[in-house]
């Protein structure tokens, strides 16, 4: 038993309470193992500066993202239609996700089949959180370190978040240092548009060993990211090189979190 | 005489450039509709900046600054093509000269000397297709007729050139000697930058009848060029030149990260999920008797902009240069998507127009781009965000995969599996949805 406090919405009700945000955890959030560690991290934020938040939990299913992009557009929109009325039922504003799939679907691909809300990415609600002046970070373990950030695509391109997970590193104290294909022009990780669920087809190199040697380059300490799938994909690379004992895989919210001492 | 045979090929040039523009718009408008109306402020600021300002071209500084010269050069140039029209048509020699004075020097000076850089650039330009062999210009998709045209495009642009220094340069050493055409205003020269000096070092030794005839081949030459590349335009990758305005402007203006719906999806999903819905009610009036297809099998499945964009493309490979798929050696090249998407739509329209419009040729483009090109994507807008002109190849990778999943249950196995999780329990793994919750006692 953690000491997390992690309300559901059903309990949150129950109480004739409204949450001020809802943290969409997602799948891989909920049961892959690495991921959950990650959800830990943003509830350990969300939990330390006081935000008061819920989940849905047994009520949250699939966005519908790995649908979508297979081109499954029936399932996609079951998934999509069901969540909207559970979210609609509880008369949701405003959701924070760590997962940058779930993200777009929310933000971009709900509110045509009715779903609007506000959606943002756990980086930026950890960002206004620090704006806000409800969390102080100062480096802590990671002072000096040296860390580079991998762009997920569905938070860079695919949305043009670059700069809150930057931003976040560098109140750590650390030296960011950016790979030669960063930004706009960042290299897939090679799990997105439903690869994570299949095997690639024939080529001469696996995506994440491809974008891994570019992070190797940089010789980090750390390499962050913002997404479970990314987390996934690096974490492999990075075992692919035998480099687990020198570079870990974090996200940034366990940078954070870490840095923080949560 | 000339003025005859310069208004036939006046006509003829502008007739079958319009004639063949006409059957471009009409294979673009096979594609399916959607509205890129909406947002014109933003609609012209993108214009401006990606296809007039090339911003997007700057990712890549060498390649970029060679591109820039010789868009100046062509954009400046049509300058000139007004005078040798009037010249062409009323019989006059450089008519505007003695009325524009130090104004007529400076114009023809600033495309003499473009045109001279120009002439370097495609120099540079041949050398990197065809010696260095650049990766992203020597890929397997351009082997024969797309290198081809590209060295067509260029080796145009080289004659060009020649041809307006043959005009200018023999017209100067032709005024020096008080033999030009073109009203001599005593002056001694014409004191163009570049043929003042080059006119006299390369024709300077001429009698007067040879400086004439080169004089003639340098015009017509450089008219019949102009006309030549033109008309030459839409069938080539070169079309981009045009092209490119009215596809940036529009422009999908959304996040790339969202896919559009599919509202005859949305119909069906809603019909299910309604308790009162009636399956057997008849379909509500107004509602066409044929249901579309779901996602894209042909080119009359894609939109219009899709289309567009297959004519804009003018195969320069930086989508393909940034896919992870095809830098990893998949076999999925985003380029060779849009000349496909081009090649078949060309077919597909032809067909059409000689056969009629129900004719089947028993092909699709799903037979030019094949399945496992298809699912290398990772749909990740490299390629999108990649291309000078906002093309987007993503979009029809998932039409054809709609197609291919929602029309033919075809997709790689393991996706079976993930979408029955999805159905099933709510997750693409096999985990219960009402163990969503569990890592919070963990």
């Amino acid at each position: 038993m953690s000491n997390l406090r992690v309300p559901t919405m059903a309990e949150m009700m129950m109480n004739g309470e409204t949450p001020d945000i809802l943290f969409w955890v997602g799948c891989s959030g909920s049961f892959d193992d690495r991921a959950k560690k990650i959800t830990k991290a943003v509830v350990k934020i969300l939990n330390h500066c006081g935000v008061k938040f819920a989940v849905l939990g047994a009520e949250e299913s699939c966005t519908g993202d790995p649908a979508k992009r297979a081109g499954n557009e029936f399932t996609f929109q079951m998934q999509a239609m069901m969540n909207i009325q559970v979210l609609n039922g509880y008369e949701v504003k405003k959701i924070v996700t760590a997962c940058p799939h779930c993200f777009n679907t929310l933000k971009n691909e709900y509110p045509e089949l009715g779903g609007t809300y506000e959606v943002i990415h756990h980086t930026q609600l950890i960002q206004n959180l620090i704006n806000e002046g409800k969390l102080t970070v100062e480096g802590g373990v990671f002072k000096g370190k040296k860390i580079t950030f991998h762009d997920p695509c569905y938070l860079g391109r695919g949305n043009d978040v670059y700069e809150a997970p930057r931003e976040l590193i560098q109140k750590l104290d650390a030296e960011l240092v950016e790979m030669k294909r960063c930004k706009t022009n960042g290299l897939c990780c090679g799990a997105g548009g439903a690869q994570m669920f299949k095997e690639a087809e024939k080529g001469n190199k696996e995506v994440n060993v491809e974008r891994t040697e570019d992070a190797l380059e940089v010789k980090p300490n750390i390499i962050a990211t913002g997404c479970p799938f990314c987390n996934t994909m690096m974490t492999d690379g990075v075992k692919h090189f035998e480099k687990e004992q020198e570079i870990q895989v974090l996200d940034v919210a366990e940078l954070i979190a870490n840095a923080v001492d949560l | 005489m000339s003025i005859v045979i310069f208004a036939l090929l006046l006509a003829a040039g502008f007739g079958f450039f319009i004639w063949n523009v006409r059957l471009v718009r009409q294979n673009i408008l096979l594609g399916i509709d959607v509205d890129r109306t909406d947002h014109l402020p933003e609609r012209f600021k993108v214009m401006t900046l990606i296809a007039l300002g090339q911003k997007k071209m700057f990712k890549r500084p060498v390649p970029a600054l060679l591109h820039l010269v010789i868009y100046a050069s062509f954009c400046i140039t049509q300058i000139e093509l007004i005078e040798i029209f009037v010249d062409g048509l009323i019989g006059s020699h450089r008519i505007f000269r003695p009325s524009l004075g130090g104004f007529y020097t400076f114009m023809i000076s600033l495309i003499e000397v473009l045109s001279l850089l120009t002439f370097f650039v495609t120099i540079a330009f041949l050398w990197r297709r065809n010696i260095l062999k650049v990766p992203r210009l020597s890929m397997k998709e351009l082997a024969g007729w797309a290198k081809t045209d590209a060295n067509l495009i260029l080796i145009f642009e080289l004659l060009l050139i020649t041809f307006i220094f043959m005009m200018n340069g023999a017209d100067e050493v032709l005024y020096r000697r008080g033999l030009s055409h073109a009203e001599n205003l005593g002056d001694g020269s014409f004191g163009f930058a570049v043929s003042s000096f080059l006119g006299p070092k390369l024709f300077g030794g001429m009698s007067e009848h040879g400086l004439h005839i080169v004089e003639r081949i340098g015009w017509w030459g450089h008219i019949c060029m102009v006309f030549t590349f033109m008309n030459y335009l839409p069938y080539s990758k070169h079309f981009h030149i045009l092209l490119a305005f009215p596809n940036t402007f529009y422009s999908n203006l959304w996040p790339k990260g969202r896919f559009t719906n599919l509202a005859s999806v949305t119909k069906e999903v809603q019909l299910m999920m309604d308790p009162n819905a009636d399956p057997f009610a008849a379909a509500p009036e107004g509602t066409d008797a044929a249901p579309s297809r779901f996602g894209a099998r042909d080119v009359n499945d894609l939109t219009w902009k899709n289309l567009l964009d297959a004519y804009t493309c003018t195969e320069c490979g930086r989508c393909t240069a940034n896919c992870p798929a095809n830098i990893t050696g998949k076999l999925l090249s985003p380029r060779k998507i849009m000349m496909d998407t081009r090649d078949r739509l060309v077919e597909y329209g032809n067909n059409i127009r000689q056969h009629g419009k129900d004719y089947d040729d028993g092909k699709s483009l799903l037979s030019y781009i094949t399945e496992e090109e298809i699912w290398a994507c990772t749909s990740c807008n490299a390629c999108t965000e990649a291309c000078p002109v906002n093309i987007d190849p993503l979009s029809i990778i998932i039409d054809l995969r709609r197609y291919l999943v929602m029309e033919e249950s075809k997709m790689p196995v393991e996706l079976t599996g993930m979408l029955t999780n999805i159905e099933n329990n709510g997750a693409p793994w096999q985990f219960s949805q009402a163990d969503r919750i569990n890592w919070r006692d963990e």
